[in-house]
């Protein structure tokens, strides 16, 4: 019987800090056996549970694109002992991640449609996926706008990827920070919900929306949705709960009957509003 | 319906030979008044006087604390920070006298562990490496007892392998998987019992009628979810709970479990231990916020869980089998009778109604 619980091993090949803070670094990681990488087949959209040996597991979402291969990326927030532990491990060190998990954003539904990427703060790591793997598959899909937005541009993950796609012309970057003394700052200034308004296409049935970002942003941003016409099918969130097995098992992260982990962490916003507020 | 009749005589002749094939476990006395489910010894025998354990002995398939990985943090170590599997016990084992609700809560917690995605080998093998010898309840162990009207009851034979029923002079042992057998032929149990049927029948009115409560859960499936969410009834029957977990610890159904390292030096395993919806850390997010973070939240969690999620997910019974162990044992008296009958009766906003 496989042992779900078991997690591939894997080292650290590299760590890149993104933020002034320092609080996000983004690790990348290659197995040590081979075989584990195909094992390993993943979605943009689903996570895997990092395993620092002693520690314990964090769920964290994959931050790579299942179009780039020979390594796997995530993007941590030091928050916790695990997150912590790990924030001070090295290159070469050896620990285990366990997965994917998670259902994905539902690629089969965006094949063809317009996709508009709606972002805030760190919650960038699926998003940062989905964008290169439709930039990899570009003739799957129609318009691609993406909206993200950060506290100051020294908060703005991925930096030097958001510069290259803004140089793009097969993909419409709008991003912005809340504020700046930067005066070479030469992109938005304004909160998420604010450039939404200004910059999101209008909805029609062909275009969806997915948004990622914190529980504040998410609750302006929805208003800004909702008047542009999105209908509540055709926008996307994924939802965070504690969790410790990732496959359905354990019990904390429900959410009414369906649990985080396993039914989600990707849900419509049709299917929240049936469900309890508990994330 | 193959029954046999065991004579308390070659009763524990019977078992001595099982033993040669199986583990035995069974109900031990333990204390004044309780008994647990544990091996037995060579010479020690199930005490079949008992009338139910304190603790559900879902503890023989879900251990309450349970290694899952060992690992060394060794440098020098070739396989030093990699998770190795623990051997898990395989071996064949039988519990005798375990009782109807206890067994038919077994397939119920199945569902969880034993999926179509995932199965948790765990909970699996141990699960399969048990043969399951019931023993029917012939009145009821308790006036909170409702396994009547929550699915079950006291000669319920799903989630058996073999239903003993006690005569007084013998025990009649209703056949019921190709499991069962096996171990009624290991034993050497081999006398038919030719009007067994109509004798069960009549011991098993008896025994039902003594069931003297019951709950009501018609209506469940029907009720909109976020509605009996937000009823209005949760802050009172939550009210008196001091979130102590004695419900979910002692409950047949209760599952959920959490995940931990524990090192010693450069050596350590990787346990999992129950856990319980009744904590405030079982939820708690790294950033601080907690979705159940009030004993509002959790104590509707526990009842949502068992009486509408469940019912939502499966379209099929409830979450309980209706031993009454968390209402003897709450020690504040909440009652998932009252809760159920509450939640079942609802109609959210009445005053649209006029």
């Amino acid at each position: 019987m496989q042992n779900p619980y078991l997690p591939y091993p894997v080292k650290i090949d590299d760590i890149v800090v993104e933020t002034e803070d320092k609080n996000l670094k983004t690790f990348t990681f290659v197995f040590l056996n081979p075989a584990d990488e195909e094992r390993f087949a993943y979605r943009s959209g689903q996570f895997a549970e990092l395993s620092v040996t002693g520690k314990g597991e964090i769920p964290i979402g994959i931050a790579s694109s299942p179009s780039e291969k020979g390594f796997v990326k995530f993007t941590v927030n030091k928050v916790g002992l695990v997150s912590s532990y790990l924030h001070n491990m090295q290159k070469g060190d050896i620990m285990g991640i366990r997965g994917p998990l998670g259902n994905s954003y539902p690629w089969d539904v965006l094949k063809g449609k317009n996709v508009v990427i709606i972002g805030g703060g760190f919650a960038f790591t699926t998003l940062r996926s989905s964008i290169v793997y439709m930039l990899a598959n570009r003739q799957d899909f129609g318009k691609i706008t993406v909206i993200y937005g950060a506290r100051t541009p020294g908060m703005l993950l991925y930096r030097d990827e958001l510069m290259a796609w803004e140089k793009r012309d097969d993909i419409d970057m709008h991003i912005t920070v809340d504020g700046t003394n930067d005066p070479n700052w030469k992109y938005n200034v304004g909160f998420v919900p604010t450039i939404t308004e200004k910059k999101a296409p209008q909805a029609d049935d062909d275009t969806y929306a997915i948004i990622c970002g914190p529980p504040i942003m998410i609750k302006f941003t929805q208003p800004v949705l909702d008047k542009a016409g999105y209908a509540h099918d055709h926008i996307i969130m994924s939802l965070e709960n504690r969790m410790k097995c990732g496959i359905g098992m354990c019990g904390r992260c429900n959410v009414g009957k369906d649990f985080v982990c396993k039914d989600g962490p990707v849900f419509t916003l049709a299917q929240l509003n049936t469900m309890p507020k508990e994330y | 319906m193959k029954v046999i009749r065991i004579s308390k005589t070659e009763w524990q002749g019977g078992l001595d030979k099982a033993r040669t094939g199986y583990g035995l476990y069974g109900p031990v006395k333990e204390g004044q008044d309780d008994h647990a489910f544990r091996p037995l010894a060579p010479g020690e025998f199930p005490d079949m006087s008992y009338k139910n354990s304190k603790m559900s002995p879902k503890e023989l398939v879900h251990p309450q604390s349970e290694p899952m990985f060992q690992y060394n943090l060794n440098p020098a170590d070739p396989d030093h920070d990699i998770m190795r599997e623990i051997a898990k016990d395989a071996t064949a084992k039988a519990v005798i006298g375990i009782r109807p609700c206890d067994a038919d809560a077994f397939l119920l917690v199945k569902r969880n562990f034993d999926t179509p995605i995932y199965r948790d080998p765990y909970w699996v093998t141990a699960f399969e490496s048990f043969t399951k010898i019931g023993f029917a309840c012939n009145q009821a162990c308790s006036a909170t007892a409702f396994c009547t009207s929550a699915g079950s009851g006291p000669f319920h034979d799903a989630g058996l392998d073999v239903l003993l029923v006690d005569t007084g002079e013998s025990y009649l042992a209703k056949v019921v998987t190709d499991k069962g057998q096996h171990f009624l032929d290991v034993c050497g149990f081999s006398a038919p019992a030719a009007d067994a049927a109509s004798q069960i029948e009549s011991l098993q009115k008896k025994a039902e009628s003594t069931i003297a409560s019951s709950v009501n859960t018609d209506k469940l499936k029907d009720q909109v979810t976020t509605e009996l969410y937000d009823a209005p009834f949760w802050e009172e029957i939550s009210f008196a709970c001091i979130n102590c977990g004695t419900c979910t610890f002692s409950c047949p159904t209760c599952w959920c479990f959490d995940i931990q390292d524990e090192t010693k030096g450069k050596q350590g395993v990787r346990m999992r231990n129950w856990d319980s919806c009744m904590y405030p850390l079982f939820t708690l997010h790294g950033s601080g916020h907690n979705p159940r973070g009030t004993k509002v939240h959790r104590v509707r969690q526990r009842f949502m869980h068992k009486l509408k999620y469940y019912v939502d997910k499966y379209q099929d019974g409830i979450q309980c089998v209706g031993c009454g162990r968390c209402i003897r044992l709450c020690p504040v008296n909440i009652d998932i009778r009252k809760v159920c009958n509450m939640m079942n009766g609802y109609t959210a906003c009445s005053c649209a109604v006029s």
